[in-house]
């Protein structure tokens, strides 16, 4: 720990003595680095600012917004039209949330690449993935609230997949719904929890930001840091990297936020939400049509929920599905093209979630669903044991 | 970028909805408040809001608008105070306990024409005439679908089979429509004497409404101008301070 000598007199002194927070902020300062991060690597602080923008705008949000049935919708067109720049807070929120979608997707792509999921840093994937399971809950939840028909609809789709549960699915339906539909209740405790999980959200970045710094990132090579010369200090290095990725990240939102508001949303939810009125497809924010193409892929209910939550359980087992003892994805050229065909199948998967399961959507559909697991369960085990990985670089300073 | 943001994620979100009915796409027309730089025509939104209440009213509520805001788009004290007036708002209770009329004012909501869903349904042969606050921003392409809509009737093609009570129009889902078609030729007289063809009375509408829908717009649009030039300014900055420090680095 901290003070080897303890010099009385200044105040943060005698802070320091009582809590270390001095060294804590020096760590901050003199946190080594591997000296060769391309731009991929700052998608973890720009997902970070992402949440924090979410934070702020939601809670100011949160004042004016009422959870109920028969209010919620008229709160919402409250916000635009009466609340001083309610219409900004509204729209940054809307669009945050997929533009910090977007950032945690570059992050986890990035991952994938670089095999950043592996030893010693299996656990700083685990935690990322909770994060990214947190987040698919509270985004929905979210999605939920303004109470249009989409998100009326899109609740009752997908508190309904816990109905494919044998014998006990039906009573947790009702348990989640506090009754016998989405309705009031659902509303009610929707909201709570969308308020509730990004705090959580937070303590679980900050736990991935302290496995992280363990045994600091990982980098382009792949390559363990060697010396010192390998490393140079976070600050003022990648501080003024990151504020310069802020800026890129902050024009695209703000082009959106400011010209196209509602593009990443659906117009059925600019109407109030009606049970009597089915609209025609009832399709899920975009961050989560992979997934929902998934789930469609098979007819059987209780099947395809089993799927799709395996399609994301799959990436908790990614450290051991992957044993290839070469990180990089630039160093195994087989690796390196699979990728991008996994890829790829991924945006094809979103594609085919956003259109109605009919025709040739169905077997597409399946096919991209089963090369999905194809790639994890049986090309990434395969090519651990049988790829040639080109010759690694000595070293990170080194030229090759 | 606006056709380059369609293209790419255009066909990802929507591809089956037009698909599926096999509707025709709406006519493409010029708004002025479309683009980076788009402003309201407020000579076409008064002449909309004419259209608006002496048209839709009868059976379109616009239960998000209240008379005040009639004069961001150049309504005086005056007239708006008339305009509500010309109104009945049930307020109430009084000291009495009695719900009692009065005449409306500016900070009241619009009067909806019918008092709930079940009633309005009950003089419309079954069909919800929608609450056109948010209609432009409540479907796909919105001021270019209602302005098709509202031009797009015609005689069905023959052979095709039209429910009792519907009316044809290519721009609606299933091609029949429950309302009927509501604009006829000169049906509003303008006062400023612009040419009242039904066209004209869409257009203005349209104009009307995606006023209604996002009042807030010509604020955004200008704000948005700011803030992107603020932050390339950042971003230029921040881009050479990088460079800078990054020198030394190999």
């Amino acid at each position: 720990m901290s003070s080897k000598k303890i010099k009385t007199g200044t105040v943060a002194d005698w802070i320091e003595y009582r809590l270390p927070i001095f060294s804590f902020l020096k760590h901050l300062g003199d946190y080594r680095t591997p000296k060769n991060l391309n731009y991929m690597w700052s998608f973890g602080s720009i997902a970070g600012i992402g949440l924090v923008i979410q934070i702020i705008t939601g809670i100011f949000l949160a004042m004016h917004y009422s959870p109920n049935a028969v209010t919620a919708f008229g709160s919402v067109e409250y916000i635009m039209r009466n609340v001083n720049y309610g219409w900004l807070l509204r729209y940054l929120h809307a669009v945050g949330a997929s533009m910090f979608f977007v950032a945690v997707y570059l992050h986890m792509a990035r991952s994938l690449y670089y095999g950043s999921y592996k030893t010693p840093r299996e656990l700083v994937w685990f935690l990322g993935l909770l994060i990214f399971f947190l987040m698919m809950a509270t985004a929905f939840m979210g999605y939920v609230l303004p109470w249009g028909q989409m998100s009326f609809w899109g609740a009752t789709v997908i508190t309904n997949l816990f109905s494919a549960i044998p014998v006990i699915g039906d009573t947790i339906v009702q348990w989640l719904w506090g009754g016998f539909s989405v309705g009031d209740p659902t509303l009610n405790r929707f909201f709570v929890l969308h308020y509730l999980l990004p705090f959580i959200i937070v303590a679980v970045v900050l736990v991935h930001i302290i496995a992280l710094h363990v045994h600091g990132s990982n980098n382009p090579k792949g390559i363990d840091v060697k010396s010192k010369k390998d490393t140079i200090p976070f600050h003022p290095y990648y501080t003024v990297k990151d504020l310069f990725g802020f800026g890129v990240y902050f024009i695209i939102f703000a082009y959106f936020v400011f010209y196209q508001p509602n593009y990443l949303g659906h117009p059925d939810n600019y109407i109030e939400s009606n049970p009597m009125v089915t609209p025609e497809h009832i399709v899920p924010e975009w961050y989560f049509l992979p997934f929902y193409a998934i789930l469609r892929a098979v007819p059987n209910k209780l099947l395809g929920v089993i799927l799709m939550f395996s399609s994301i359980m799959v990436l908790f087992a990614l450290p051991w599905l992957d044993r290839s003892d070469v990180k990089s994805g630039t160093y195994r050229p087989v690796f390196k093209k699979l990728y991008w065909v996994f890829l790829l199948d991924v945006i094809g998967l979103g594609y085919i979630g956003a259109n109605s399961p009919e025709g040739i959507y169905i077997i597409l559909g399946r096919v991209a669903t089963l090369y999905y697991f194809l790639h994890f369960l049986f090309i990434l085990p395969f090519l651990s044991k049988y790829e040639r990985t080109l010759p690694l670089p000595k070293s990170i300073s080194s030229k090759l | 970028m606006n056709r380059l943001l369609n293209i790419i994620l255009g066909v990802f979100l929507y591809s089956s909805v037009s698909m599926a009915s096999n509707i025709e796409k709406p006519q493409k027309q010029d708004w002025t408040f479309e683009g980076v730089f788009g402003y309201f025509d407020k000579q076409s939104i008064q002449r909309g809001f004419q259209v608006y209440k002496e048209v839709c009213q009868v059976c379109h509520s616009m239960k998000y608008l209240r008379y005040d805001d009639l004069k961001q788009v150049g309504f005086g004290e005056e007239e708006v105070k008339a305009i509500a007036s010309s109104y009945t708002v049930q307020d109430g209770p009084n000291d009495q306990g009695q719900m009692f009329e009065r005449p409306g004012r500016p900070n009241d909501y619009c009067v909806s024409p019918y008092n709930n869903e079940q009633a309005a349904r009950a003089s419309n042969n079954g069909s919800y005439p929608a609450d056109l606050s948010l209609m432009i921003k409540a479907r796909k392409d919105g001021a270019n679908y209602v302005y098709s809509i509202l031009t797009g009737y015609s005689d069905a093609p023959s052979g095709f089979d039209i429910q009792d009570g519907l009316h044809y129009n290519p721009y609606f889902a299933g091609k029949q429509i429950a309302m009927p078609s509501p604009l006829t030729e000169g049906q509003v007289s303008y006062s400023d004497g612009t040419a009242n063809s039904v066209e004209q009375m869409s257009k203005d509408v349209v104009n009307f409404l995606q006023w209604a829908a996002e009042p807030e717009m010509e604020k955004r649009k200008i704000l948005g101008i700011k803030v992107l030039l603020y932050l390339s300014v950042f971003t230029v900055l921040f881009y050479l301070v990088k460079k800078k420090i990054w020198k030394d680095v190999k």
